[in-house]
């Protein structure tokens, strides 16, 4: 027991004494975390999430104005009026995602086009090619208010009235020569009808009955689904840069004892009258107690100043911190086991741990990927270690949702630690 | 104290080591010379217990040594070859670990931790990092770790690579006094003059076999001749003198050319009687020189090659 406590508090003063290594295992995670997280929505404030468009408006209509407007008071978007060629240019660099241009005589075409279908007037839309999923999202809200704006004009507008009055009139016209037109004559009369009544005084208010037309048939009710306060993009940065460097950390336990291989360290201590799986014990427990102190770190750091919580089961948060501790661990015994030299080991094994914590979700949220790649990633431990701190900060989850990944960090970590023990096993018999 | 019998190790297809066997008797210094790649390391790892032998025994006090947590272990102080120290440690946290990996702790660690920095004369560096001090003192501290369980072996591997004189003398007036305190040494290096000022007996490996196993005066018998006098002379000897030269008592060859000779001969004494004898014959000497053989000319007769070919 001496020897195991000598060789963790060892372990325990040369990663403290390292100052420099020390402040970039404290601060990376929290720098990136915190970075990734503000580009995840951060703490969830609306503005965060807000569309950057711009609207070129070279039509003075009444129903153009009412789209501007009505754009602008989408809280999804954030709109700027510009010229043509500055709104072009700003899509262009990249800093705004969208430009919508309402052409000159937009509110009178877009009328005649609502009723004749013919000559409808065109709207150019210039997006961002990177950001093409906004494009989607642009063109639902500008129908909504076009459609809205249009009907309301055509039904209760005055301009309105003038075109309905001529269309009828024109329609009268050609109906000798056309009856088929009769019955569109005959709609647009009772449209005509519509706007009078719609103009003539309330007898109970005395005012008239005011604008009408085409409307959203349905209003939505928005809730995030979360047992927590409310999502909070920093809570996934922070699980996924956590798990990063702690992951880092534990190559470089794995490296370092590839080092002392190579220093003669290795051969003085197993000179002692201790067993290797001593030594190695010693390392892996040091190994995990320093990965617990970091995670503890980042979200102490996380609490205080990104709002990030343990909105779940705290019993459930520390079973799965214990278990990404070990599995650290056991990763880093693993590295020391199976890799050549300190040099290519650690080459090779920062790819791997690159590879493993990208797909385990913690640059990107997992539930972006592919359905397939989603399901293939359970086979990656990281995305268990991300999964359950996830879900007991934002998601809020009961302690019932930590059990997979603490049994899934626990199934990878006695592979990682048997594997790696057998091999030093086998090296030291031969 | 410690019987190593019939050692065999290899790597692969290599044998590195071929039925190695020798004794090491309580309070001796034993000299391991070889030339590099010869097997000595992978001797003193079998030695410890680091390695396991294909095949032989290692006894010490008639216990074998085996891996792991042996306990026989505790008998041996190992001095690797590399400086097996963590270098963002100071000395004493060093030590402090290293003593503790044999059990010691509390007041005793602190003693022992104590007499040795004094023994290898580094008290007044103990609280200082690894990293700050010189090559000499890290090679000493290297030693301060190995006897911090008082070990009744102490086995050093090449000590006293890449060190400056000064700090060499510093270790073996430490050495020296371990000897003197009756500890068991097994001593590996390169440097003949070193093992020649330690070891009472020597083992000589190259290939990794036993060529020689024998006390230094032993091994210097097996000499053509244990001295060498050189005579650069006013001119040339004639053939007639050359022939009584070799002839001569204490002369065991001669070699001529031109106005040069080189005598070998039996002991280093031998050199004066022959300068008179040649001053009598007429062969006036402008230059002379002797040299004593070294353990580099046993090595160079048991195997016809240096030790760092």
């Amino acid at each position: 027991m001496t020897a195991l406590i000598a060789l963790i508090r060892k372990d325990l003063i040369l990663f403290l004494a390292d100052r420099r290594a020390l402040l970039l295992s404290l601060t990376m995670p929290v720098m990136l975390g915190a970075f990734f997280g503000y580009l995840f929505g951060g703490s969830g404030s609306p503005d965060n999430v807000k569309i950057e468009i711009a609207v070129v408006s070279q039509d003075q209509g009444e129903i153009s104005k009412k789209i501007v407007a009505g754009l602008k008071a989408d809280g999804s978007l954030h709109v700027q009026e510009l010229a043509l060629a500055v709104a072009k240019e700003q899509v262009l660099k990249g800093k705004l995602n969208a430009a919508i241009v309402i052409p000159e005589g937009f509110s009178d075409a877009a009328g005649a086009a609502l009723f004749g279908g013919r000559d409808k007037p065109e709207i150019p839309i210039f997006y961002d090619p990177s950001q093409s999923a906004v494009l989607g999202m642009v063109k639902g809200m500008l129908t909504q208010q076009v459609m809205q704006h249009v009907s309301a004009e055509m039904f209760s507008g005055k301009s309105g009235q003038v075109f309905i009055d001529q269309s009828i009139e024109r329609i009268e016209a050609s109906v000798a020569t056309d009856p088929a037109r009769t019955e569109l004559r005959d709609f647009l009369k009772s449209v005509r009808k519509f706007q009078t009544h719609n103009q003539s005084p309330d007898p109970a208010t005395g005012q008239a009955a005011g604008s009408a037309g085409l409307s959203m048939p349905f209003v939505t009710r928005d809730q995030a689904m979360s047992s927590g306060p409310r999502y909070n993009g920093y809570a996934h940065s922070f699980a996924g840069m956590s798990v990063q460097f702690i992951l880092f950390m534990g190559l470089d336990a794995g490296v370092g004892i590839l080092l002392a291989r190579r220093l003669g360290l290795w051969k003085r201590l197993l000179a002692a009258p201790i067993s290797s799986a001593t030594i190695l014990g010693a390392r892996a427990l040091s190994c995990a107690l320093i990965a617990l102190g970091l995670l503890a770190f980042v979200y102490l750091v996380g609490a205080l100043f990104f709002k990030v919580s343990i909105a779940g089961s705290a019993l459930g948060f520390v079973g799965v911190a214990v278990c990404f501790a070990l599995f650290t661990a056991m990763f880093g015994l693993f590295v020391a086991a199976f890799g050549g030299t300190p040099e290519a080991t650690r080459g090779l094994a920062t790819f791997a741990t690159l590879v493993m914590v990208m797909l385990g979700g913690s640059w990107v949220p997992a539930f972006l990927f592919p359905q397939w790649l989603q399901t293939a990633t359970l086979l990656v431990p990281t995305r268990w270690a991300v999964d359950g701190l996830e879900a007991m900060t934002w998601r809020g989850l009961p302690l019932d949702a930590a059990l997979a990944p603490i049994a899934a960090l626990l199934g990878f970590s006695l592979l990682f630690g048997a594997l790696a023990l057998w091999k030093f096993g086998r090296d030291e018999r031969a | 104290m410690l019987r190593a019998s019939h050692l065999n190790k290899s790597y692969g297809k290599q044998q590195a080591v071929r039925d190695v066997s020798f004794a090491l008797l309580h309070g001796q210094t034993l000299g391991l010379i070889g030339p590099n790649g010869a097997g000595k390391s992978t001797t003193v790892s079998m030695l410890c217990g680091l390695l396991r032998p294909d095949s032989g025994e290692v006894l010490l006090e008639g216990v074998a040594i085996g891996q792991g947590s042996s306990e026989v272990k505790r008998q041996i102080g190992l001095v690797p070859q590399d400086l097996a120290l963590y270098e963002d440690l100071s000395a004493r946290e060093n030590l402090k670990l290293f003593g503790a990996l044999y059990g010691l702790q509390g007041k005793a660690l602190r003693n022992r931790c104590d007499e040795v920095l004094e023994l290898t004369q580094l008290s007044e560096r103990s609280k200082d990092l690894i990293k700050t001090f010189s090559g000499g003192m890290k090679r000493r501290l290297n030693i301060a770790a190995a006897l911090l369980h008082d070990p009744q072996l102490l086995i050093l591997d090449e000590p006293t690579v890449g060190i400056d004189p000064q700090s060499r003398n510093a270790i073996f007036d430490s050495l020296e006094l371990l000897k003197r305190q009756g500890r068991s040494l097994i001593y590996t290096s390169h440097y003949m003059e070193e093992v020649e000022r330690l070891a009472d007996h020597i083992v000589v490996i190259d290939h990794g076999k036993v060529i020689a196993d024998e006390s230094p005066a032993d091994l210097y018998l097996r000499l053509p001749a244990a001295a060498a006098l050189t005579v650069d002379l006013e001119a040339p000897i004639s053939a007639e003198t050359l022939a009584l030269l070799e002839a001569r008592p204490g002369v065991s060859g001669v070699t001529s050319t031109g106005q040069h000779l080189e005598i070998a001969l039996a002991k280093t004494t031998d050199a004066l009687p022959v300068l008179d004898w040649l001053a009598t014959q007429g062969c006036r000497a402008l230059h002379f020189g002797t040299a004593k053989a070294s353990l580099e000319d046993v090595f160079l007769t048991l195997t016809g090659r240096t030790l760092r070919d």
